[in-house]
């Protein structure tokens, strides 16, 4: 159960940051997994009076407030058709449209989930991550971080020429995934995220499919309940090819 | 705390603990249709309209709906009956406890999606769980409901 | 009694009695009924599969604010009860007190705390110091017989009759059966399929979570509002447990959010009850999610040993059963469901020279299993309707034709189904039209699609009981009130499977009037005629046989009174369509009159009657799935299920069709997506619905259900139990199916993509 003693709606980042500096505080995003913890809080931050529930698109770049939910991504013409419908693709198994319409892109990236489908799918896009005060930093390098007392602002897909695709793999429609790739094609090369290993997604290049392949092999696969490290291994070369092929495929088309 | 809203079009004001659910503040304010079927944020079975939108109000701090709108079944009583006596036609109410949330959604779909087909119908009420009807009576009712509003 | 096309009431497909309500949102559950200063009850929970409470020290919970009480083993009853709901004597082992010093699983309770508040009751958990002897548990249910650990090493275990236990060898019951020399007709046979069969302890995951309340009344005595379907057993399993006379003991069964077998238990209502007995205190307890799934009362883990024999013609000749159940820490429900895992899945066979079941059950360290929809049966079921395909296999024979030949039919008695006589059975119809329905001639085995995915079918047949015979017992009273509308009293429970309704129109069809004129009381002890309850599949079939005689000895006493009043001989009389007709003189006398002219000095117009049955006669039913397996990654994926049933006359087609879906995707479930596995300590790890999944809308597929329905004499209006076979045929079907589609058996449920893989490529 979500417990705290207070409930704060920040009035600007700097209050919502000077809260955040006690450790016995926390951020709310979604607050779907933050509820199912044991700990009691002391003062919950509420950044929803900050204006960061929006997804800005302009020439270059989609600037996407913390606030914004896995819905809105979802559901968004221009990132979709920019990526080629693969940020659709990586949120609609998530659980269902109700808590889709509360979950956060903020809470999402700043849980830096084993098992995000969201951070799988944007670690293979031109991706950062602004918090404040620390300002940006390239996702991958934000996913590997630990977490520290910024808070987590936007999210900044630039608009890098490339297609990308995204498959998952589950044991029921709306689980958990047993296993998430994410692939994109840019000018020069392949990119691949796989995530859920169940180790948090790591993204890889290659030259061209063999080689990426190949590093995706050289990924490490574990097991939890969900499958065991071998299976994981196995569906990764699935997804991926899968994935590559959905990159060709669009080609043709 | 206090904390004000719209609840069902009322403006209501109360005094609450600061990390009060919404699940938890509905069913103090009479809204007894809200349910709890699980913890995990899985089972839909609490789902209100926050704003017009369906979320799960085991997921909601009530505090964070201070100015918002909140609709749950208790103020879509015509249409739940109308939508409802679809699904009795099809004997899909059944034990009727995952009845609310699931109708609150099918209400949301109805106002989102034009005119869906079983996929994304499917798709949008994934997150409604029941274990009594095998949702198949559930599709049929809503799908016969969604012709007749082409009709009307 | 009247025959099917006669019917003008039973067989329609009328709304529920109680829709406007569910689908509204009605407060009319337990938790929305209760009283606003109910004192919430939680329990304090043992980490450990097997320990002892050395200490307890309450003295700091009892000090938070708010705090009523807090209970430990010192404070309840030292009687050992059941929780099973079943008719006395129970055939479940008296091995449980309220709360006890030696915990038996991991979630067993420790203490009970009570307070004005859930955050109080939190607080007062939280300060509840134990300190534990922790003991080496038995967690495998195949080394639990003649382990040195014993989990019931107690002196006041009692069985109320003998059923072969040894609980000083953790032996819980033992059953033995046969009919001719079955290892000798084996012997003789060409071919014998001689394999095991595996299923997990599933969770009948019905929405409402366990729950009650309970209060005093104005005259002193403990009312219980429980989430139950068998008032009846709560009001005598409670008084037992609490020592109370069962006088002192109501118990009102308000609208339920289903059951599954769950709620045949009383899972929950201890708690409540024993702190309003001692506190005079209304209180409440509503299990979380996570409590009812790891502390409840879920299906029996069973392996079956099965071992099927034939002549290279397909006769299947023999058939030979060992099955080994699980009850966990308390054998709630273990001796009478696993007789019939062998007893429901042998009889499916009609030209058997022979069969043997030899079955037992062990106690183990683990959550105790209780009663899930199905009972045994589909467990059993599962096992040989899997071990006749592989039969067929080696004989190179079409599996839906080895079925055909050997099917049990009308007419032949059942040796393993104890001797009945088969009196209603359209098994080979429904065999045939599920054939039809799947396109099993095209479609057997498989056809491979242009994207590698290989689609393929399967089937399986099920059949179950109609009540347990000779022991189950259904009640209804009728009266009749102003404007001749009438009350049908009775003590089964709707637990949203709409009996309230069902049972109303067969009052209706008697009576001749319309349904809507039959208004059904809510559950009471104090009012309700005794019935078992629902559970057994015995609602539409015992109950509903109840009320057929009771609408018919109404029918006698509504004449009598209008003899009374008019001056009439009986003889000349006739009653139809709600009202007396004077034969001579053609006159009539309507309901309403005669109501109102009995309550000014006449005679009250009501009747009661129960009604038993010495037999049970089984519902059976043919499912077939058609499924795409993709090789690759090894997930199967349903394309099609289609089912026939034949349930007898169907009360309400509507109601029946979606107790079939419904049924169906529960074993879908079981057959695909519900594990249930055990940490190294016992615990479990699918312990909420993060972990442990039933399946969403989009995990299943088109479903088409038909009847076949045969006749039944014994039922009402020649019906049939439908709530209970449904369950049985998925997993093996889909087994099957897979089996079809690539060579791989799977024999463990539930059919993983992983162990798919696996087997794939081990092949």
């Amino acid at each position: 159960m979500l417990k705290f003693k207070q409930f704060k709606r920040a009035e600007t980042l700097e209050e919502a940051w000077k809260l955040n500096q006690s450790r016995a505080n926390c951020v709310l995003g979604g607050t779907g997994w933050l509820k199912m913890g044991e700990r009691q809080w002391n003062t919950a931050i509420d950044l929803s009076a900050l204006g960061l529930d929006g997804i800005e698109e302009t020439e270059t770049e989609f600037r996407i407030g913390a606030m914004v939910t896995l819905r809105q991504l979802e559901q968004h013409p221009g990132l979709n058709a920019y990526t080629s419908g693969a940020v659709r693709d990586c949120v609609k198994h998530i659980v269902g449209v109700q808590f889709r319409n509360c979950a956060t892109v903020g809470g999402t990236f700043w849980g830096r989930y084993g098992f995000s489908d969201v951070l799988t799918c944007f670690l293979v896009l031109d991706a950062e991550v602004e918090t404040y005060p620390g300002g940006v930093c390239p996702l991958a390098e934000f996913a590997a971080k630990k977490q520290d007392n910024d808070i987590l602002t936007h999210i900044i897909v630039k608009k890098t020429p490339l297609k990308a695709a995204y498959e998952s793999f589950r044991n029921t429609e709306t689980d958990f995934p047993v296993l998430t790739v994410a692939a994109a094609r840019t000018e020069h090369s392949f990119r691949c995220a796989v995530g859920a290993r169940p180790a948090r997604a790591e993204l890889v290049e290659g030259a061209d499919e063999a080689e990426l392949l190949a590093r995706v092999q050289g990924l490490t696969y574990g097991g939890n309940t969900r499958a065991g490290g071998e299976y994981r291994a196995h569906l990764a070369g699935v997804l991926t090819r899968r994935c590559l092929a959905k990159l060709k495929g669009g080609e043709q088309a | 705390m206090k904390l004000n809203l719209t609840l069902n079009g009322r403006k209501v004001s109360a005094e609450i603990p600061e990390d009060q659910s919404l699940l938890k503040f509905l069913r103090s304010q009479g809204c007894y249709s809200v349910k709890c079927g699980c913890e995990t944020s899985n089972c839909g079975l609490c789902t209100v309209w926050l704003d017009g939108t369906p979320v799960l109000s085991c997921n909601v701090p009530a505090a964070r709906c201070e100015g918002h709108s909140v609709t749950t079944l208790e103020g879509v009583q015509a249409e739940a009956e109308e939508f409802g006596a679809f699904l009795a036609d099809q004997g899909g109410e059944q034990c009727g406890f995952c009845n609310p949330g699931f109708i609150m959604n099918v209400l949301a779909m109805e106002r989102e999606l034009h005119d869906p087909t079983v996929e994304e119908i499917n798709e949008y009420l994934a997150g409604n769980l029941c274990r009594c009807t095998g949702y198949v009576s559930q599709l049929r009712a809503i799908e016969l409901w969604l012709k007749r509003e082409v009709k009307a | 009694m009247k025959r099917v096309e006669e019917l003008r009431v039973v067989n329609q497909p009328i709304r529920k009695k109680d829709y406007r309500a569910l689908v509204t949102g009605q407060p009319v559950y337990t938790e929305d009924l209760a009283p606003k200063d109910c004192l919430v009850v939680k329990l304090l929970r043992s980490p450990h599969a097997s320990a002892l409470v050395d200490t307890i020290d309450i003295s700091r919970a009892k000090l938070v604010p708010g705090v009523a009480c807090v209970l430990t083993w010192q404070d309840v009853p030292k009687i050992r009860y059941t929780q099973a709901g079943q008719s006395y004597p129970e055939g479940s082992p008296y091995d449980r007190y309220i709360l006890d010093r030696r915990l038996r699983y991991v979630g067993d309770p420790v203490a009970i705390v009570a307070a004005e508040t859930e955050e109080a009751a939190d607080k007062a958990l939280e300060l509840i110091k134990v300190k534990y002897e922790v003991l080496e548990p038995v967690l495998d249910f195949r080394a639990s017989l003649d382990n040195p650990v014993l989990v019931h090493p107690e002196d006041d275990w009692k069985e109320l009759y003998e059923q072969g236990a040894d609980v000083k060898r953790n032996l819980l019951c033992h059953e033995d059966s046969a009919d001719g020399d079955c290892e000798a007709v084996l012997a003789d046979c060409d071919v014998v399929v001689d394999e095991t069969y595996h299923t997990v302890a599933d969770n009948q995951a019905m929405m409402e979570t366990f729950r009650a309340y309970s209060y005093l009344d104005t005259f002193g005595r403990l009312n219980i509002v429980p989430s139950t379907q068998i008032a009846f057993h709560v009001r005598r399993i409670i008084a037992t447990a609490l020592g109370i006379p069962k006088s002192k003991v109501r118990v009102v069964k308000p609208r339920i959010g289903g059951g599954f077998g769950a709620k045949q238990t009383v899972e929950a209502e201890p708690y409540p009850a024993i702190v309003t007995w001692l506190t005079g205190r209304p209180a409440m307890i509503v299990y979380t999610r996570e409590e009812t799934t790891t502390c409840g009362c879920p299906r029996h883990e069973m392996e079956v040993h099965v071992k099927v024999g034939a002549n290279r013609d397909g006769h299947i000749r023999a058939i030979s059963m060992y099955t080994l159940s699980n009850a966990g820490a308390y054998g709630e429900h273990s001796t009478t469901t696993v007789g019939l895992s062998g007893h429901k899945a042998i009889s499916l066979y009609g030209r058997l020279e022979a069969y043997h079941f030899v079955a037992d059950v062990a106690y183990t360290n683990l959550q105790p299993a209780g009663a899930f929809r199905g009972f045994g049966a589909t467990q059993g079921i599962h096992a040989v309707e899997s071990a006749v395909d592989e039969l067929a296999h080696r004989l190179n024979m079409d599996p839906a034709v080895i079925r055909e030949q050997n099917l049990v039919r009308q007419g032949q008695v059942m040796p393993s189904y104890f001797g009945e006589v088969n009196t209603s059975c359209n098994l080979d119809r429904c065999l045939a039209r599920v054939k039809e329905m799947i396109g099993w001639e095209e479609k057997y085995p498989r056809r491979i699609l242009p994207n590698g995915h290989i689609r393929a079918v399967g089937l399986a047949m099920a059949m179950q009981g109609s009540a347990i015979s000779g022991i189950d017992v259904g009640g209804a009273t009728l009266k009749v009130n102003d404007e001749g509308f009438v009350n049908l009293l009775i003590g089964a429970a709707d637990m949203g499977t709409g009996c309230d309704t069902t049972l109303a129109q067969i009052a209706a069809e008697c009576l001749e009037i319309p349904a809507g004129q039959v208004v059904t009381a809510q559950v009471d002890t104090d009012t309700s005629p005794y019935d078992s309850g629902s559970y057994a599949s015995s609602t539409a079939f015992l109950t509903g046989g109840a009320v057929y005689k009771c609408a018919m000895e109404l029918i006698e006493v509504i004449r009598a009174e209008a003899c009374r009043q008019k001056g009439w001989q009986k003889e000349d009389t006739d009653y139809h369509d709600g009202l007396v007709e004077h034969i001579p003189t053609g006159e009539r006398i309507t309901l309403a009159e005669l109501a109102y002219t009995s309550e000014c000095g006449g005679k009250p117009m009501f009747a009661t009657a129960n009604h038993t049955c010495p037999n049970s006669p089984p519902p059976f039913m043919t499912g077939a799935a058609e499924i795409d397996l993709d090789p690759e990654t090894g997930k199967v994926t349903l394309v099609e299920y289609d089912a026939v049933v034949d349930c007898g006359t169907t009360l309400n087609p509507n109601l029946a069709r979606v107790q079939t879906e419904g049924g169906l995707v529960q074993g879908i479930g079981m057959a695909l997506t519900e594990n249930v596995r055990y940490n190294f300590d016992g615990s479990l790890v699918e312990r909420n619905f993060l972990q442990y999944k039933i399946p969403t809308r989009q995990d299943i597929c088109p479903i088409n259900v038909e009847f076949a329905p045969s006749y039944e004499e014994q039922g009402p209006f020649g019906a049939k139990s439908i709530g209970e076979v449904v369950i049985d045929t998925p997993c093996p079907a889909i087994a099957n199916a897979l089996e079809n589609a690539c060579g791989v058996r799977i024999r463990e449920m539930p059919i993983t993509s992983e162990k798919v893989w696996r087997a794939l490529n081990e092949r």
